[in-house]
């Protein structure tokens, strides 16, 4: 994988990430390797809890001071490696060439700053020599973008429902056309109805922008939708990436892909009841020597339990899980998972 | 996915430890609650054994031929200014602060949470009225509210206890009203009413257990205050009649003698001093243990 | 925002009748009376009745109560001393400026103290700023003001002999009761700050201010502080109330002339007139302060500005 080319916007090797408090380590990202390409959007998805948001903010470097700790890892972005770059430089990487929108529009802004000043402020750190008119201007025209009238620029976050905050946070994350944009589960917190609006938004902007993406979510839905590759996460590990076509059409999966999958109501198929992934996800804090998905899973070998599974690539498909991978001898490769 | 939540889901999730247990593992974990807990049990025994290591009698017996001794084998922290022992009337004195301390403090949760309960479930003009009721009150000045009241009733422990009640419950109303409020839209109040729970219900089982982790750590931190509180009137001439002791007081009688005896006003000073750290330790280790994304 | 301010104003009505209405009643159930109290256990019954008589001790609490609010408000009369038959504005009008002065000399030292070391201490957590100065806080806040009278008493007047004992006139005079009754308010101050802010700092939007792309400066002083001190400015107006118990116990121990060792010193004499108006006068200027905690308030939180200008509760 050279990035002498440079095809990538973003491409982390190997991350390992820790949450360290007085009480106990939390490892929450256990050597992730994730790839997005130039102008591409890669739908990362996952439970709640499997380091998704970590690696998003492992990105930005804005991991609590505290707590959190990058142990090892590279993330390159456009080329460099981030974790490299000083506090100082990263300043000028974040809302400028990254940004990022967080789930929750309803706590992101701030109460007492009116949401032009915040935008505005985005504009300005980025662009020490606009005029205060050319600032305006950029602030409008980006309220424009996401459907908001620029009139309302000199109002304050609560006077705004929850999508059109959102939509403000979205502006604010565009407002100096990055490179790459993160979407933490942008809809999460929105109604159904307003779910659908702000991401056809954001995709109509990613589009415009050409801005590279990546999408965060547990909906496979919005995946679908928005995405040109897709990487499943499981106790801060890829489990198994690839195309969209890979994961939705492929026949070849992890297991822990196949039970997300099964536990989508399906319109076409009749069936009385879902089909959940039993059991939990491991304890951050003690994770299994073996594969982190071998308590819960359906074809649990002995080996499973023993180490972590190596990674099985089949063109731009890769899993990692011993029903693939050599160790467990071609015979299992082909076994039809969705059997059950 | 940030650090709290994966705490959360921890502890929800996948140990299922018992959630007192819990707290108090990591009560114990800090060092300050620690040394405040194991400090105020030594200073509570003494208190409460007081009768065993020194007689009551010790502490009110005027001796004349012992005055303001300096301390010694025979009178640990000397003897005051009409020849009492000082390290009697300590533990006494002790004795009787803490537990109009705590039986205030207890009093004033108890009558503050009733209203800030009823104040916030059932809101309008109920909540109005105690409210307005709350601000008129708050403008009397604690301190000149209860010396009006422990003069106007006179100063026994009842009474004192009664004033302190009155000076202490307003924390409480403003504390669990807004508990209420915030509690009253989580969806598993909402789901008890849709149950058909009644109000006293709902307040009784769902409200109040929730909003009893801040009320504790409220509670603690009051007693502290209390203390603090109770030594001040007693130094103005309010607390307990004499010949009681009682810190203030002692304090307020050690001033004759600064020149002569100073010994006689560091002893309660630094008891007042350490009995307030010691529980505010506890009260410190005791919210960050029920409220442990505050620390990280 | 107006609107707001009339009606903080005009609740100081009902506030104000409220206090002396609850005053009135305390002192009503109070044995014995002003006659016995001046004229000595010795005094003829009679003697006492007419002295009664004459002050309107004996009248029914409504119409005694009517009485002197109608006075109060009318003419501005708190009415004559039982003690000193001296009226009682002259007497603790000069009284109550100089704990007025106390406390807000208070007020000023312990916010100017504990808010920046507070801020301080959340941004560089964990670090010798943050450890040292809540460790002191930690203890200072549980130091009543009267043990640190007292001990500044004897370490800086008895045995080192550098400030004056008791009285005022000078500036010295001030230094010791000024530090003890704003020392554990400043502590206060401090542990109240820290802990909003650190609450300010985990917030949402300071991690998107941050994500802008913003120094580490400009998160912590324009994002972060703002919102931070907002519940500081209302535990500042309450800290009032502890100065001013603090001030009655430093008048006391510094012989300072002031408003609050009156009160204390006339409880003994039933001296109600003076008892009622002083508890008043100082209330009104706790009132007034808590409503300019309100106003300030609004004027930094859009949203309490908007709940006020927007419906007309």
């Amino acid at each position: 994988m050279a990035h002498t080319e440079i095809q990538n916007i973003l491409e982390i090797r190997d991350l390992k990430v820790i949450y360290k408090t007085d009480l106990e380590v939390v490892e929450a990202v256990n050597g992730l390797d994730l790839t997005i390409g130039k102008g591409k959007t890669l739908g990362l998805v996952g439970e709640t809890g499997a380091g998704k948001t970590t690696t998003a903010l492992s990105i930005l470097k804005l991991l609590p001071s505290i707590t959190g700790r990058i142990l090892q890892g590279e993330i390159y972005f456009d080329g460099e490696d981030i974790l490299k770059k000083s506090e100082h430089d990263m300043q000028s990487v974040r809302g400028n060439r990254i940004s990022m929108v967080f789930q929750d529009p309803m706590t992101s802004l701030n109460p007492v700053l009116t949401v032009g000043d915040q935008i505005a402020e985005a504009v300005q750190l980025h662009n020490p020599d606009m005029s205060k008119e050319q600032i305006n201007e950029r602030v409008a025209a980006t309220l424009n973008m996401v459907g908001i009238m620029p009139s309302r620029s000199g109002d304050y976050p609560h006077q705004f429902s929850g999508g059109m905050k959102q939509r403000v946070v979205i502006a604010m994350a565009l407002s100096c056309e990055p490179e790459l944009l993160i979407a933490d589960e942008p809809t999460t917190a929105l109604d159904v109805t307003i779910q659908a609006q702000v991401l056809t938004m954001i995709r109509e902007l990613r589009d415009r922008l050409g801005t590279s993406m990546l999408m965060i979510t547990h909906d496979l839905g919005i995946v679908a939708q928005t995405c040109d590759d897709v990487a499943v996460m499981y106790s801060g590990i890829i489990i198994e990436a690839g195309t969209a076509e890979d994961i939705f059409l492929g026949d070849k999966h992890h297991p822990y892909t196949v039970g997300l999958f099964n536990s989508i109501p399906n319109l076409d198929i009749k069936s009385d009841r879902l089909n959940p992934i039993t059991g939990l996800m491991p304890d951050p804090t003690n994770l299994p020597k073996g594969c982190v998905f071998a308590p819960r899973c359906n074809h649990q070998m002995e080996i499973c339990l023993e180490a972590r599974p190596g990674v099985f690539e089949e063109g731009t498909h890769k899993i990692r899980c011993y029903l693939f991978s050599e160790a467990a001898g071609n015979s299992k490769a082909g076994v039809d998972l969705n059997a059950e | 996915m940030n650090p709290q939540k994966v705490e959360s889901t921890t502890v929800d999730n996948f140990k299922r430890p018992s959630q007192t247990k819990e707290i108090w593992r990591r009560f114990s974990k800090s060092k300050g609650a620690v040394i405040g807990f194991v400090l105020f049990s030594i200073i509570a025994i003494m208190l409460l054994a007081a009768d065993f290591i020194v007689p009551y009698e010790a502490a009110i017996k005027q001796d004349f031929t012992q005055q303001l001794a300096a301390p010694s084998r025979e009178h640990f922290f000397g003897t005051d200014g009409y020849g009492r022992d000082a390290f009697a009337r300590l533990l006494h004195g002790g004795r009787t602060s803490l537990s109009i301390a705590l039986l205030a403090t207890f009093s004033s949760a108890v009558l503050g949470s009733a209203l800030g309960a009823i104040s916030g479930y059932f809101g309008g003009k109920v909540d109005s009225f105690i409210m307005r009721s709350l601000d008129i009150f708050m403008s009397v000045p604690d301190i000149l509210f209860t010396m009006a009241v422990v003069y106007a009733l006179g100063a026994n422990f009842t009474n004192l206890l009664f004033a302190l009640t009155l000076a202490y419950f307003t924390n409480y109303v403003r504390l669990v009203r807004s508990q209420v409020l915030n509690l009253a839209e989580q969806d598993y109040v909402e789901a008890a009413r849709a149950g058909g729970s009644g109000s006293t219900r709902i307040i009784l089982s769902h409200i109040i257990p929730n909003a009893v982790g801040v009320i504790i750590v409220n509670t603690t931190l009051n007693v502290a205050k209390i203390i603090l509180y109770e030594s001040t009137l007693s130094f103005l001439g309010l607390g307990m009649p004499p010949p009681q002791p009682e810190w203030g007081l002692m304090l307020s009688e050690a001033r004759e003698f600064m020149r002569t005896a100073p010994w006689l006003m560091f002893f309660p000073s630094a008891a007042i001093v350490i009995t307030a750290a010691s529980i505010n330790l506890m009260g410190d280790g005791l919210r960050d243990a029920l409220d442990p994304h505050l620390k990280s | 925002m107006y609107r707001y301010v009339i009606k903080r104003l005009l609740f100081l009505i009902p506030t104000i009748l409220g206090v002396t209405l609850i005053i009135y009643a305390v002192m009503s159930i109070t044995p014995g009376d002003p006659g016995r109290a001046m004229l000595g256990t010795s005094a003829l019954q009679a003697d006492v009745d007419a002295y009664n008589a004459a002050l309107g001790y004996n009248l029914p609490f409504p119409i005694k109560y009517f009485n002197y609010v109608k006075a109060m408000v009318i003419d501005q009369d708190f009415g004559f001393s039982y003690l000193t038959k001296q009226p009682v504005f002259d007497e603790i009008w000069p009284r109550f400026l100089e704990t007025l002065k106390l406390a807000f000399l208070g007020v000023f030292i312990a916010a100017s103290v504990g808010i920046p070391f507070g801020i301080y201490a959340a941004v560089k957590q964990y670090s010798l700023w943050d450890t040292v100065p809540s460790l002191v806080a930690f203890f200072m806040a549980a130091f009543p003001s009267f043990v640190l009278g007292l001990l500044f008493l004897y370490f800086f007047s008895l045995k080192l002999n550098l400030l004056p004992s008791y009285g005022i006139g000078s500036f010295e005079h001030y230094i010791m009761p000024a530090l003890a009754i704003s020392i554990p308010p400043a502590a206060q101050n401090m542990r109240f700050t820290k802990s909003s802010m650190l609450e300010a700092i985990r917030q949402d939007y300071v991690r998107t201010a941050r994500a802008k792309g913003a120094a580490e400066r400009t998160v912590v002083w324009k994002h972060a502080l703002r919102n931070a001190l907002l519940p500081v400015v209302t535990q500042i107006g309450l800290s009032l109330g502890v100065l001013i118990a603090g001030a009655v116990v430093a008048e006391k121990i510094f012989s300072i002339p002031g408003i609050g060792s009156l009160i204390v010193d006339r409880i003994a004499y039933k001296d109600e007139p003076v008892i009622i108006a002083g508890t008043i006068l100082i209330s009104i200027c706790f009132t007034l302060v808590m409503l300019l905690v309100d106003i300030i308030y609004a004027f930094v939180d859009p949203r309490i500005r908007a709940k006020y200008s927007n419906t007309k509760g």
